[in-house]
């Protein structure tokens, strides 16, 4: 796996990550292999009356991302990012940064989910 | 002539004047429960109901083997209801709002279209009212398509036989609501003197004004909590069309399923004077454009 999409407060690794995936402020989108950086501002999204999951899941799939960090993933949100195999790990502990979230992604203390963790339009 | 029974606040009587007026009516009516969502005009009227059919709204059915991925579909789509995810056309049904943009726009000609049941409409008369009601199916979410389907038939019914409608409509100041109202000639909304209900009757007037259409007040549960709804309406000029007093008797009969202008010659001259203040506010209305014209 190369490329992971963080769910974030802001564009950098230092940002808070958001737990929210449909409605997060953005998603930082970090190469594994060289830790280079960059922001997908999801602001667009975040003012959508509904499927904001669902526009979420395509920002980050066009981004070439593999997987998802994030605090709650709902079920649109995820049967979306299944079709394109995009793996999800959820229930990330609040206040920590989104460098945090890759380093212990890294060294493998995170499980992928086999499910969503939030009911819909939460 | 098609009057509105409206609200802001929920519980506040919508029902029990829409039965009223519907039992004291002096011309030929047909009464329509368009809350579709907790229909219940007919647990009054009791009608016979002659037939019910289901309703249904439009939604995309793709065959994937003449997709191309183009996302014409997925970028027009508001509401994410199709969504293109790499090779992969996600439908979510329940999403749709039936406007048939994705089929329309889509230039493989892969989509075409199937259905979901938004509820029933049912038909029938109560006595010599005719009656019209929708009921949305549980789990649906969308409540303004199926209102429209009963509006619609609503409309034949009209011009069929120039009856007038008592239109029960749904709480809140949402789309459904603003769906039952907009195609009144007069809305009639139900309040009651207590401070959830002013604030709410406050929205509800806020929301309907920008229509333009006659607007009066009924004051259910008259003689309980305040006075500021009777300063507001003052105030802006919101006719108080009549006063329902807050009586035991009206809350044992409605809750037996009676309509509470049967309960007693008292409340039936209430509802009959209210039918005539309709008349004059929906006349006035008509004089006073001709005066603008």
């Amino acid at each position: 796996m190369k490329k992971i999409a963080i769910t974030s407060e802001g564009p950098g690794l230092d940002d808070l990550v958001d737990p929210r995936f449909g409605r997060a402020a953005g998603f930082v989108l970090v190469d594994l292999e060289n830790m280079n950086t960059s922001y997908i501002d999801n602001g667009q999204t975040q003012v959508m009356a509904q499927g904001a999951g669902i526009q979420a899941a395509q920002l980050v799939a066009r981004a070439g991302a593999e997987c998802v960090l994030s605090g709650y993933v709902g079920p649109k949100a995820f049967k979306a990012l299944s079709a394109v195999k995009i793996k999800v790990v959820q229930n990330l502990e609040d206040g920590i940064t989104v460098r945090q979230a890759v380093e212990k992604f890294k060294q493998g203390d995170f499980q992928f989910a086999d499910g969503p963790n939030r009911e819909s339009g939460r | 002539m098609i009057v509105a029974i409206a609200s802001g606040k929920g519980g506040t009587g919508k029902t029990t004047v829409a039965a009223s007026l519907s039992r004291v009516w002096e011309r030929p009516l047909v009464a329509v429960d368009l809350d579709v969502e907790a229909p219940n005009l007919h647990l009054f009227l009791r009608p016979v109901i002659e037939e019910s059919s289901a309703a249904w709204i439009e939604t995309p059915v793709v065959d994937e083997s003449r997709c191309n991925f183009c996302l014409a579909c997925s970028d027009l789509c508001q509401f994410k209801a199709i969504s293109v995810m790499g090779s992969v056309v996600l439908t979510f049904q329940e999403m749709c709002h039936g406007c048939g943009g994705c089929i329309a726009v889509c230039p493989q000609k892969a989509i075409s279209p199937g259905r979901r049941e938004l509820g029933q409409i049912g038909w029938g008369r109560a006595g010599n009212t005719q009656f019209l009601m929708g009921r949305l199916r549980i789990g649906e979410a969308m409540s303004p398509p199926l209102m429209r389907q009963v509006k619609s038939r609503l409309k034949d019914i009209i011009e069929a036989t120039g009856r007038d409608a008592i239109v029960d409509a749904p709480p809140g100041v949402s789309c459904p609501a603003v769906n039952a109202v907009m195609g009144s000639d007069v809305i009639v909304l139900v309040t009651e003197p207590t401070p959830f209900g002013f604030h709410d009757f406050k929205l509800a007037w806020e929301a309907f004004s920008p229509l333009g259409k006659p607007m009066g007040v009924v004051i259910n549960r008259a003689g309980v909590g305040d006075r500021k709804i009777y300063s507001f309406c003052a105030e802006m000029h919101i006719p108080i069309l009549s006063e329902v007093p807050y009586e035991r008797s009206a809350a044992e009969g409605y809750a037996r399923g009676r309509i509470v202008a049967d309960l007693s010659p008292e409340f039936r001259n209430i509802f009959v004077s209210l039918s005539l203040k309709i008349f004059e506010l929906a006349a006035g209305s008509r004089v006073l454009e001709a005066t603008h014209a």
